[in-house]
């Protein structure tokens, strides 16, 4: 499976946490290839290592033990500001709770990458009316977060984290905080962005959610129980 | 990211939770504030005081008899103790130098006066007819002394405002005779009301030849003499000529001591300058307290938004973009606070200036800038913790916070 086009290339990589005098070990010897534009579902009960596997693959969190290579390139050995210009030009992040920021609009959230890149007012004002466009917000364009409904939040924090175009986007429990209806509606965003070539990881409790994945990635206590890759079912 | 972007990042970070920043401007502001009023109060002391010293004369050089500093152990000093008196004959001596444009010989006792069925306490002051214009004093009535040889002592009194009034009420009191001490003297002339100098009033005096004053005193020195040079700058010559003069005079004996009136204007400067030192000293205590405080609530912001450094992070932030948000918060409030301070203290020191006129309560600007300084320093100094602490959140943990 390991061949040089692969998007992330993880090999023996160990996580450990120390909580007082125990430890915990979240990921025990992961070995994973992912490739462009692959649907990845992380699936496992809490404690699994799911969610540290997924900052580990966003540059939040460093291995103990193993190289990780984003696009060829060994990531784990990079300065804490490199591996920052990564996360922001490379990696979206989709969180459960969304994170907005309360005090600003709609549009200034999805703005902040793009501020924090350091890019030019014209350039992003082009950008943010663009994504605005594409997710359907812009008449919730200067809404604050408490005046949006959840779909509506978890929209304006999709089009905050693809809003760079990233090669990878990792979604952690994205419907997690949603209505069936609203959370099947931002399933089907995600796996848009996936069929336009979005490498698109999500980590999920959700079986239904995780059963749509056309690779499905199970763990326990540290380590990858299975991986399967199936064809994507056929509709109807 | 952009310095612009940083910058209003922070002020709608601010601005988003507005009791917070309204009351964390208050603290910053009253601080300031305080420094402003206060170093207004003490430099208005200063002009004051200086104001009211050159109003006698800043031309003056002043003779006393006696040395007023020490020069180590002498044996002459054992054998000849008692100063040599001044006299009369110094004062015209000194007239002849140049540089000296007036010269006013001074003799004061206390005496009584007895006029009209009146008896009252004066002070006595002997001098000659340049005597007023050396002091700068102005005649309400009358005539000052005249021009006359030094030794020859008539029998005239010019009034004090205060004395007039309290002697001779209204009525003229030109021409009428009074009697002070054991003499009989004809009023000539009342002093304009309001001298000041040499810590009394002039309300008070009765100005009389010194020539009278000595014989009245049965003595013949002087108290001071008062000589007036002819420009500012020529003080400190004059100064020299009058000390060399006098050594000679008393058989090189240096028995004098010569103190200008810029020395002493000097002396009050530095003291009143010392004592707004002082008084700012202790309003930039608040300043400090305000800077605690700015730390302090810049530490709950911190706390408050982990979450949001989190994202950040994730965001792509790098812990020099996220310590910048939070140290040019942290400035920013304390820059505010301290622009509203001065506005604040520019306020209180007109209203102090509205209460007392005469009071030049004017806040000295290098006390303003030095307020502004320590709150921008303070905003620095105690925003850094803070924002190192911001810096160094571990994401996944701000993240994970729900």
């Amino acid at each position: 499976m390991a061949d040089s086009k692969s998007l992330i290339a993880l090999k023996g990589i160990e996580r450990t946490f120390y909580l007082g005098d125990s430890q915990v070990h979240a990921l025990r010897n992961v070995n994973l290839d992912i490739n462009p534009g692959e649907y990845i579902a992380v699936m496992g009960p809490s404690g699994s290592g799911k969610s540290t596997l997924l900052n580990l693959i966003g540059l939040l969190d460093r291995p103990d033990v193993g190289t990780y290579q984003l696009e060829g390139r060994d990531v784990t050995t990079l300065a804490p500001d490199e591996q920052a210009k990564v996360r922001s030009e490379r990696i979206g992040f989709i969180f459960q709770s969304f994170h907005l920021v309360p005090r600003l609009s709609a549009a200034a959230n999805i703005e902040l990458p793009l501020i924090l890149a350091g890019m030019s007012v014209d350039e992003r004002t082009k950008r943010v009316a663009q994504a605005l466009k594409e997710y359907g917000l812009m008449d919730r364009a200067q809404h604050r977060p408490n005046e949006l409904s959840g779909g509506q939040r978890q929209r304006v924090a999709i089009a905050r984290a693809t809003v760079q175009r990233p090669a990878v986007l990792l979604a952690d429990e994205p419907t997690g905080n949603l209505d069936r209806v609203t959370g099947e509606e931002v399933v089907r965003l995600l796996e848009a962005l996936n069929a336009q070539g979005m490498t698109l990881i999500v980590v999920t409790h959700d079986h239904a959610l995780g059963a749509r994945a056309h690779r499905q990635i199970r763990m326990e206590d540290g380590i990858v129980l299975s991986d399967i890759t199936q064809m994507p079912e056929q509709a109807g | 990211m952009k310095i612009i972007d940083t910058f209003r990042y922070a002020r709608d970070a601010a601005t988003g939770t507005p009791l917070r920043t309204g009351l964390l401007i208050m603290a910053m502001s009253i601080g300031v504030a305080a420094v402003v009023v206060l170093t207004a109060l003490g430099d208005g002391a200063r002009r004051y005081v200086v104001g009211e010293f050159s109003a006698i004369g800043s031309n003056l050089v002043i003779v006393l008899p006696g040395r007023s500093e020490t020069r180590g152990f002498n044996p002459a000093n054992l054998i000849t103790s008692t100063p040599r008196d001044l006299t009369l004959d110094d004062a015209s001596a000194l007239l002849r130098l140049s540089g000296v444009e007036r010269i006013a010989p001074i003799l004061i006792a206390t005496t009584e006066i007895n006029a009209s069925g009146k008896l009252r306490e004066a002070m006595l002051l002997g001098t000659n007819a340049d005597y007023i214009r050396v002091r700068k004093q102005k005649l309400a009535l009358g005539r000052f002394l005249t021009k006359d040889d030094l030794g020859h002592g008539a029998a005239e009194v010019v009034l004090g405002a205060a004395i007039r009034r309290e002697i001779f009420g209204t009525t003229n009191p030109l021409g009428k005779t009074v009697r002070v001490g054991d003499r009989r003297l004809r009023v000539i002339g009342v002093l304009s009301e309001g001298g000041q100098g040499m810590g009394m009033t002039s309300d008070e005096l009765l100005i009389v030849p010194v020539a009278t004053a000595q014989a009245m005193l049965n003595s013949n020195t002087l108290f001071r003499i008062l000589v007036e040079s002819r420009s500012r700058e020529q003080i400190g010559e004059v100064k020299a000529r009058v000390l060399k003069m006098i050594t000679q005079r008393h058989e090189g004996e240096e028995d004098v001591t010569v103190i200008t009136q810029d020395a002493v204007l000097k002396t009050f400067d530095k003291i009143l300058n010392v004592l707004t030192l002082g008084v700012a000293g202790i309003a930039a205590i608040s300043l400090a307290v305000a800077g605690i405080l700015v730390m302090n609530v810049m530490l709950v912001s911190v706390t408050q938004r982990t979450a949001e450094i989190g994202l950040l992070k994730a965001l792509g932030a790098t812990s020099a973009s996220v310590r910048q948000l939070f140290m040019v918060e942290a400035v920013l409030l304390s820059v505010t606070g301290a622009v509203v301070g001065i506005a604040l203290g520019y306020l209180g020191a007109a209203i102090l200036r509205d209460i007392y006129p005469t009071f030049p309560a004017y806040p000295p600007m290098w006390a303003v800038l030095s307020g502004l300084g320590t709150a921008l320093v303070s905003g620095l100094v105690f925003g850094v913790m803070p924002a190192r602490r911001a810096a160094q959140l571990d994401p996944i943990l701000a993240l994970s916070k729900r």
